[in-house]
């Protein structure tokens, strides 16, 4: 008998986790060393100095890439990290202020690693929903300038109250601006792709229009008040430099939170199955468009709780509206880590670092930052495509899996 | 008895198509109260309105139009009542959805009228912008119908444009305008063949695939800005400078209309002769209805002996061009140079247009038009009597873009294989 093509479409979830269940730890590592040595081969290819090198002599040429691309790489590090002879010295000497000053690039890196924490776990619990969210970026928008707003609209709050006051009102706000594409999907359609990339464009002007009007400081123009004392969120080494806040904490709660839900509910349970199978689920007596409603909506509070919390604990200040860039990294995030909410915390550590290192490496190197966006699409491209980097290093062919995931 | 069934069963049948007409005439009785109790009753009885019908480009002119701005009102005001309760009592059936089209221009006259009550408004000049706001969405919406109908989906259009509008600003520099689109053209067909290779060679799913190339393609052409062309010596790799416009003798010589579609730049007109190709060669010719198939029944195509995946490969390749020629738009077209993410979207408003066109060349272009009716409308709103904040004017095309795509105006089904991978049988 043969197998008729289903005419249904399948569930591009579906299908893509069965590519990742199938691609092994090796792949994984491989299509991020290929990314990365790509991404070297782009920065020499783009570096004046190394063609007139190449015009002396070819050997030269190649030695001066690849120097360029271990400066790249080793300032990327050093940003992310820290300078390591600094760092032991500075324990070595026991003085708080060497520590501090030693131990910062890296405390730094968690503090960019926080909210990409948060939208990497959003887009996962979409995705193993079956939905596709790119509008994490403009629901952590929304979340952060809302967050903002409660931090200073209420006055004479003790900070147990206000804090998470405020981050309810950052999450509620994500909520909501999830819930509308998750909504037009279920009840007319909608593709949510095409929807939540819509509500990000919404968000950013809307979010301008309220820096420039209602919410602007009648001080410095382009910029929304202060939020009060009592909204920030507590910070370890208050009185320093060093940002890292509790925020890192709550992240970690809310991955470790939709894990839980994910794997051992009977929501989450039907969440994955909706994400594997909508048919089979909807056969089953599982509600899908509920799913797809609840799932969205839930991804949105996480990305908007993500901008509710830069905001109480970083920014304190909603700014002009530049893309923040978290929300389409935490793309990468989600996919790189199989769309599991636990394994998000690592790729997203690993993107964060080398956020924050990017911004050394752009001041050292003059390799703009946007070259972080084009590893990703590296990483991703080869994880997308295994079979890719198969042939590149000549890797046979891993036995199909019986049972996917 | 049994005619008493059969007429149940055609009510039942038809309840959905009822449930329509209802919510439709409800629609319209709406915007007819709606424009009498918020426009009337905030104009005052002497206001006129004076609407300026030069567009400009050329010195074709009608007199300026001033009509008292109550009267107006009120007589599209009435208009829409009696619409309405025909829809009602009757309905348009078919017609529906041209009717509410109607009501919609009526409803934005009388915004105009009444915004720009005791002043003047330049309507002629506002179409014009719209048409050529138009161009770069209506281009990417062909994009999105030739990859669509040969059963792939493409999200990338937004990338596949920024990267014709950078390619086609840096050649345009060096070698001239043309040249410009011609790189710019086959950039797009460059990623164009990434996005068939990801999804046809190698199964990956089409909206990961695309995300790809939209994350790439924007952080190449923003790296390529901040390390080569914001460097004082090299910024000489992005003044192309654009195409200017050329009024087609007698016809721009048209009364009001001839400037408004008749004097413009080249893309324009090959927006026009594309929309005449492209409805030809995929409903009219072989080649036309071998795409189709191939996109609606792979495996009865691959049985007649069409090459699956060959054609697959051709099409995307030739959307990616497409949308290259799209994205040189907005660097040759309009701008001049190169901006970091100039194309904010329009290559997934052009794949709605594409949903609102109901795949075909001549609706995506209407839906297009009416995009770009709502971009130049928008930026020509502040200057109303009531100033609108320009931040909250520029949500308007997304707004529009997430309203038709919920389907307001009636769902639309796509090719039947689009999106899905095709895979050739082993015997």
């Amino acid at each position: 008998m043969t197998k008729e093509p289903s005419p249904k479409k399948e569930n591009f979830v579906n299908v893509f986790l069965e590519e990742v269940s199938r691609s092994s730890l090796t792949i994984i590592v491989l299509a991020i060393f290929t990314g990365f040595l790509l991404g070297g081969i782009l920065a020499a290819g783009t570096t004046p100095e190394i063609y007139d090198a190449f015009e002396v002599s070819f050997g030269k040429g190649i030695s001066e890439s690849l120097k360029l691309i271990w400066e790249t790489y080793s300032s990327l590090l050093m940003g992310s990290f820290g300078n390591p002879s600094k760092m032991i010295a500075a324990v070595a000497s026991g003085e708080t202020k060497a520590l501090q000053a030693a131990f910062k690039p890296f405390l730094e890196s968690l503090v960019v690693t926080t909210p990409y924490i948060f939208t990497g776990v959003a887009v996962a619990l979409g995705f193993q929903a079956g939905v596709f969210n790119i509008g994490a970026e403009g629901q952590l928008y929304m979340g952060a300038i809302m967050a903002a707003w409660a931090g200073w609209t209420f006055k004479g709050l003790p900070p147990i109250v206000h804090v998470p006051l405020a981050l309810a009102v950052g999450t509620l706000t994500g909520f909501v601006w999830g819930f509308i594409p998750g909504w037009l999907k279920a009840k007319t359609g909608a593709h949510e792709v095409i929807n939540t990339i819509m509500m990000n464009y919404i968000a950013f002007n809307f979010s301008e229009y309220l820096i420039r009007g209602p919410f602007e400081d009648p001080e410095t123009p382009f910029k929304t008040r202060f939020i009060e004392e009592s909204a920030h969120l507590y910070r370890f080494f208050e009185g320093t430099s060093l940002r890292l806040h509790i925020g890192l904490f709550i992240a970690l709660a809310v991955a470790v939170i939709i894990w839980y839900i994910l794997y051992k509910t009977t929501w989450g349970f039907e969440f994955r199955s909706v994400g594997l199978n909508p048919y089979a689920s909807k056969y089953a007596g599982i509600n899908s468009s509920w799913v797809t409603i609840l799932a969205l909506s839930l991804s949105g509070a996480i990305s908007g709780l993500a901008g509710a919390v830069e905001m109480l604990g970083v920014n304190f200040r909603q700014t002009q509206a530049l893309s923040t860039g978290y929300g389409f990294d935490a793309i990468a995030i989600a996919l790189l880590a199989n769309n599991h909410p636990l394994l998000c915390i690592i790729t997203a550590i690993l993107f964060g670092f080398l956020r924050h290192g990017s911004r050394v490496m752009q001041i050292n190197t003059g390799i703009p930052i946007d070259i972080i966006s084009i590893l990703q699409a590296f990483i991703i491209f080869f994880i997308a495509a295994p079979a890719i980097i198969r042939t590149i290093y000549r890797l046979k062919e891993p036995k199909p899996a019986n049972e996917p995931v | 008895m049994s005619n008493q069934i059969q007429k149940k069963e055609k009510i039942i049948r038809e309840k959905p198509e009822n449930l329509r007409q209802v919510i439709m005439g409800a629609l319209f009785l709406l915007i007819a109260l709606f424009i009498g109790f918020v426009f009337i009753r905030t104009t005052d009885t002497l206001m006129t309105t004076t609407f300026v019908m030069t567009p400009g480009g050329s010195k074709a002119t009608l007199p300026d139009l001033v009509f008292n701005t109550r009267a107006a009102l009120i007589a599209i005001s009435a208009l829409c009542a009696i619409l309405g309760v025909y829809q009602l009592i009757k309905g348009f059936g078919k017609a529906t959805n041209w009717i509410l089209g109607f009501v919609g221009i009526l409803l934005t006259t009388s915004f105009l009228a009444w915004g720009a009550g005791g002043g003047s408004i330049n309507v002629g000049g506002m179409l014009r912008v719209a048409i050529m706001r138009s161009v770069p969405i209506v281009l990417g919406a062909f994009s999105g119908i030739l990859c669509e109908r040969v059963g792939v989906t493409n999200i990338a259009i937004e990338g596949m444009m920024i990267t014709g509008a950078l390619v086609g600003s840096m050649f345009g520099s060096l070698f001239g305008l043309w040249t410009g689109v011609i790189a710019a053209i086959i950039s797009g067909g460059l990623t164009g063949s990434i996005h068939a290779m990801l999804s046809i060679k190698y199964k990956v799913n089409q909206i990961i695939s695309g995300t790809i190339i939209n994350i790439f393609t924007v952080g190449l052409t923003s790296y390529i800005v901040t390390k080569i062309l914001q460097v004082a010596e090299w910024q000489y790799l992005n003044q192309s400078g654009f195409f200017p416009s050329y009024s087609i003798p007698l016809l721009s010589k048209i009364p009001f209309l001839g400037p408004i579609f008749f004097s413009h730049n080249m893309f324009v007109y090959a927006m026009y002769l594309l929309v005449g190709i492209l409805t030809f060669a995929l409903f009219h010719t072989r080649w036309g209805l071998r795409l189709r198939a191939v996109g609606e029944h792979p495996k009865a195509a691959d049985t007649l002996g069409i090459n699956v995946f060959r054609t697959r490969y051709l099409v995307v390749i030739l959307g990616g061009m497409m949308a290259g020629f799209a994205g040189s738009y907005f660097s040759l077209g309009s701008l001049g140079y190169f901006e970091q993410v100039m194309s904010a979207g329009r290559g997934f408003i052009g794949l709605a247009a594409m949903i609102f066109g109901k795949w075909t060349p001549v609706g995506s272009l209407g839906a297009g038009l009416l995009f770009g009716f709502a971009e130049s409308l928008s930026t020509n709103l502040s200057i109303l009597r009531f100033p609108i904040p320009a931040e909250l004017l520029l949500m308007v095309p997304y707004i529009l873009t997430m309203v038709i795509l919920a389907g307001v105006v009636g769902r639309s089904q796509g090719p039947a294989a689009t999106g899905v991978p095709y895979e050739k049988e082993s015997l």
